[in-house]
C-alpha cells in the first residue's frame, strides 16, 4: 500500500511460488494517473517486440487492446459523467458539483488469469500450464500455434504473434512475471506503478481489500463503482480483477464471460448424434437400394 | 500519413460536416459517434486460421465420411465402390495433417499435437481422431488393394481380407467422428455466432462431409441407388438446417450469419447443399446435384470461417449473446 515503502507488496520479497501462495493483482482505476509506466516496465522486463506504432486516436490511448505484443493495456476512458469527489485519507474535498458532467477513467488492463481459464482448456498441447502461485502460463518453447486459444478466451486476451516479429507463430499473453516471481520479485507491472493503481499480493488479502475499496468509494459518491470479477459465472472468478467505476461494457469487458468448456457436452452430444445417423443412414442406404 | 496531417484533416472536417467519421478522436460529447464497448474495440478474438482451416474441414470430412461409405458398400457387395472411397479416404488421411501443419504458427512443432490427451480440448481430440484414422485407413487401402489384386493366395490372402475388413471398420468409426468433431471444434469456443450454434455445427458438418463423399464418388462413375439415397437424404438434412437456422435468430449475437459477405456465404453454401440438389436429384440430374452440394460445402466451410471473423470483432455481439 501507498506509504508502506519498501514493505509494500508492490515493492517487498517474497516466497509465495515456494509456498503455494494463491496471487493476483488488483487494479484500481480511481488512482490510475495513466502514465503507461506498466505498459513501458512490461514491455522492457519481458522483451516484448513492438507491434507497430499506429495512431488509433482513441482519447490518448494508441495501444488499443491486448494482444501478443501488448501485455498491459491503459485504457483511457472519456464519459460524460459526474466525477466523484476527491478522497483524502477519510474526508472528501469539493466534487465539482456545478461542472460540466466529465471524467477520465483510466484502467490497466491485463490477463484475468482466470480460475476456470478458455486457453488453458483449449490448448491441445499442453503448452498453457496452471502455476503454483494460480497463474496461467503459455510454455512458449511447446506452443506449436496451432491458434484455439485465441477464440476460447472469452476475454481476447490471448493471440498469436504474426511475422516478422521475434518468436512468431506461438501465442503469446501476460506471464504474470512467472520468472521475476520465481525469485521472489513482484511483477514488473506492479513495481513500478507510481500510484499503486496495481496491487500485487495474496489474493485473499487482495478481495478484502477491493471490497473495503468499493464501500469506501461508494460513502464518498462514486455510486457506481463495482467490482469486476466473475465469480458467478463458469469462469469462477479470476486471479487479475478490476474496480470499476459503470458499466464492464465501456471497458470493452464482456457482462458475463463464459468459459467456452460449457458448450462441449451439448456439442460432443450432437456430434455422436451425427455419427450414428450418418451410420445407420448409410448401411440402411447400402441394404434396402 | 504522418499524425499532424490527420489531426488537421479531422479538425477541418470537424468544422465542414460538424461529424468526424472514421478513424478519429471519440470524445464524450464530441462532434464524433460513440461506438460501442470500448472505441468499437474487439472484445473477444476472431480466429487466427487462414484458407488452409475450412479446406481442411471440407477434405477431413469428405475423407471420414468417404470411409463410411466403404464400409457400407464393403458389407453389402459393392467392392469397386468401397475400392474408390477408401483410395478417397486415404488421400484425404494424408492431405489433411498438411493442411492443419501449413495453418500451424509454428509447423516444425506439430507432433507437440500428440503430447497430451485432453478430452475437454476439441482440438486435441480432433487430433488424435485424425492420427487414428490416418493409422486405419492407410493400412487398410493396402490390404484391400493387395486382396482385391490377389497378389497373395491361400492363408494370406484371407489374413488380407480379414486385416482391411477390419481396418475399414476402424477407418469408418474414427472417419464420422472426423467429419463431425469439427463442429465442436468452432461450436466450443467465445466466438458469439459460433458457439450460439453449436448444436447445429456438428450436425451441419457431419451431413456437408457424408454429401461430398456420396458426391464425389457419383462423379468419378459410381451411378448406385444407395449413393443417390445418400444424396437424397443429405440434402433434406441441410435443407431442414437452413430452415432451422433462418429460425434460430439471435439478434445482434449472431448477425454475422445473417449480413455481410460472411452472411451470403453461409446461405449461398446452404442453398447449394439443400434445396438445389434435393430438386435436382428428384428430377434425376444426378451429376449437376452432386457438382452443386461439393460447390455448396466447400463454399459453407468458408462461410462459417468467415462469420466467426466477423463476429469475433464485433464488440456488440459478445456484448448482446451475454444479456
Amino acid at each position: 500500500m501507498i506509504g508502506e515503502g519498501t514493505q509494500s507488496t508492490n515493492q517487498r520479497r517474497h516466497n509465495y511460488l515456494q509456498e503455494n501462495v494463491e496471487v493476483g493483482f488488483f487494479t484500481d482505476p480511481t488512482v490510475c494517473i495513466g502514465c503507461k509506466a506498466c505498459e513501458v516496465a512490461c514491455k522492457e522486463w519481458n522483451e516484448v517486440p513492438d507491434d507497430g506504432f499506429t495512431w488509433l486516436g482513441n482519447s490518448y490511448d494508441n495501444t488499443g487492446h491486448l494482444g501478443a505484443s501488448t501485455w498491459r493495456h491503459v485504457l483511457f476512458l472519456e464519459q460524460d459523467r459526474q466525477k466523484g469527489s476527491q478522497i483524502v485519507s477519510s474526508h472528501s474535498l469539493g466534487s465539482g458539483d456545478g461542472e460540466d458532467p466529465f471524467r477520465w477513467v483510466f484502467l490497466s488492463d491485463v490477463c484475468k488469469h482466470c480460475e476456470e481459464a478458455g486457453c488453458l482448456e483449449a490448448c491441445p498441447t499442453g503448452a498453457i500450464v496452471r502455476t503454483e502461485v494460480g497463474s496461467v502460463l503459455v510454455q512458449n518453447d511447446v506452443c506449436n500455434g496451432c491458434g484455439y486459444c485465441v477464440v476460447s478466451c472469452p476475454f481476447g486476451v490471448i493471440d498469436r504473434r504474426p511475422q516478422p516479429l521475434p518468436d512468431a507463430g506461438g501465442a503469446f499473453k501476460c506471464t504474470f512475471c512467472y520468472d521475476r516471481q520465481k525469485s521472489g520479485l513482484p511483477p514488473a507491472c506492479a513495481k513500478v506503478c507510481p500510484t499503486e493503481s496495481i496491487v500485487f499480493g495474496r489474493l485473499d488479502d487482495l478481495r478484502a481489500r477491493a471490497t473495503q475499496r468499493v464501500q469506501q468509494l461508494r460513502e464518498h459518491g462514486y455510486a457506481d463503482a463495482q467490482l469486476y470479477d466473475p465469480i458467478d459465472t463458469s469462469v469462477r472468478g479470476t486471479h487479475a480483477f478490476f474496480l470499476i467505476l459503470g458499466e464492464p461494457e465501456a471497458y470493452g469487458l464482456p457482462p458475463k464471460p463464459q468459459v467456452p468448456t460449457i458448450h462441449l457436452k451439448s456439442a460432443w452430444t450432437a456430434a455422436f448424434a451425427t455419427a450414428i445417423g450418418a451410420l445407420i443412414a448409410t448401411l440402411c442406404a447400402f441394404a434396402f437400394l | 500519413m504522418t499524425n499532424e496531417k490527420r489531426i488537421d484533416q479531422l479538425r477541418e472536417e470537424a468544422w465542414a460536416k460538424g461529424v468526424v467519421t472514421g478513424d478519429g478522436v471519440d470524445v464524450a460529447g464530441g462532434p464524433i459517434p460513440q461506438r460501442p464497448g470500448y472505441y468499437g474495440q474487439p472484445v473477444v478474438r476472431p480466429p487466427v486460421w487462414t484458407w488452409e482451416i475450412p479446406i481442411y474441414f471440407f477434405v477431413g470430412g469428405l475423407a471420414g465420411m468417404s470411409a463410411l461409405i466403404a464400409l457400407g458398400a464393403a458389407l453389402f457387395h459393392h467392392p469397386d465402390v468401397a475400392r474408390t472411397a477408401i483410395w478417397i479416404a486415404a488421400i484425404g488421411a494424408v492431405l489433411s495433417p498438411v493442411l492443419l501443419i501449413l495453418d500451424l504458427g509454428r509447423p516444425r512443432l506439430f507432433i507437440h499435437m500428440l503430447r497430451v490427451f485432453k478430452p475437454q480440448s476439441p482440438m486435441s481430440m480432433g487430433a488424435w481422431i485424425l492420427a487414428a484414422f490416418g493409422t486405419c485407413v492407410v493400412p487398410g487401402l493396402i490390404a484391400l488393394e493387395l486382396h482385391m489384386s490377389h497378389v497373395f493366395t491361400g492363408a494370406t490372402d484371407q489374413i488380407l481380407r480379414i486385416a482391411a475388413g477390419i481396418l475399414i471398420f476402424g477407418s469408418a468409426i474414427f472417419g464420422v467422428l472426423l467429419a463431425t468433431y469439427t463442429g465442436v471444434l468452432i461450436g466450443a469456443t467465445s466466438i458469439p455466432a459460433w458457439f450460439l450454434h453449436h448444436l447445429l455445427l456438428p450436425i451441419h458438418f457431419g451431413a456437408a462431409g457424408l454429401g461430398s463423399a456420396a458426391a464425389l464418388l457419383e462423379l468419378l462413375g459410381h451411378r448406385i441407388a444407395p449413393l443417390n439415397g445418400i444424396g437424397l437424404f443429405v440434402a433434406a438434412v441441410e435443407s431442414a438446417l437452413l430452415i432451422w437456422l433462418s429460425l434460430d435468430k439471435h439478434g445482434a449475437a449472431d448477425r454475422a450469419i445473417h449480413e455481410h459477405r460472411s452472411g451470403w456465404l453461409i446461405r449461398i453454401g446452404e442453398v447449394l447443399m439443400g434445396p438445389f440438389p434435393l430438386v435436382l436429384r428428384f428430377f434425376g440430374v444426378i451429376p449437376l446435384a452432386a457438382i452443386f452440394f461439393l460447390l455448396g460445402a466447400l463454399i459453407s466451410r468458408f462461410g462459417w470461417i468467415a462469420v466467426g471473423r466477423v463476429s469475433g470483432c464485433d464488440p456488440e455481439a459478445v456484448f448482446a449473446s451475454q444479456k
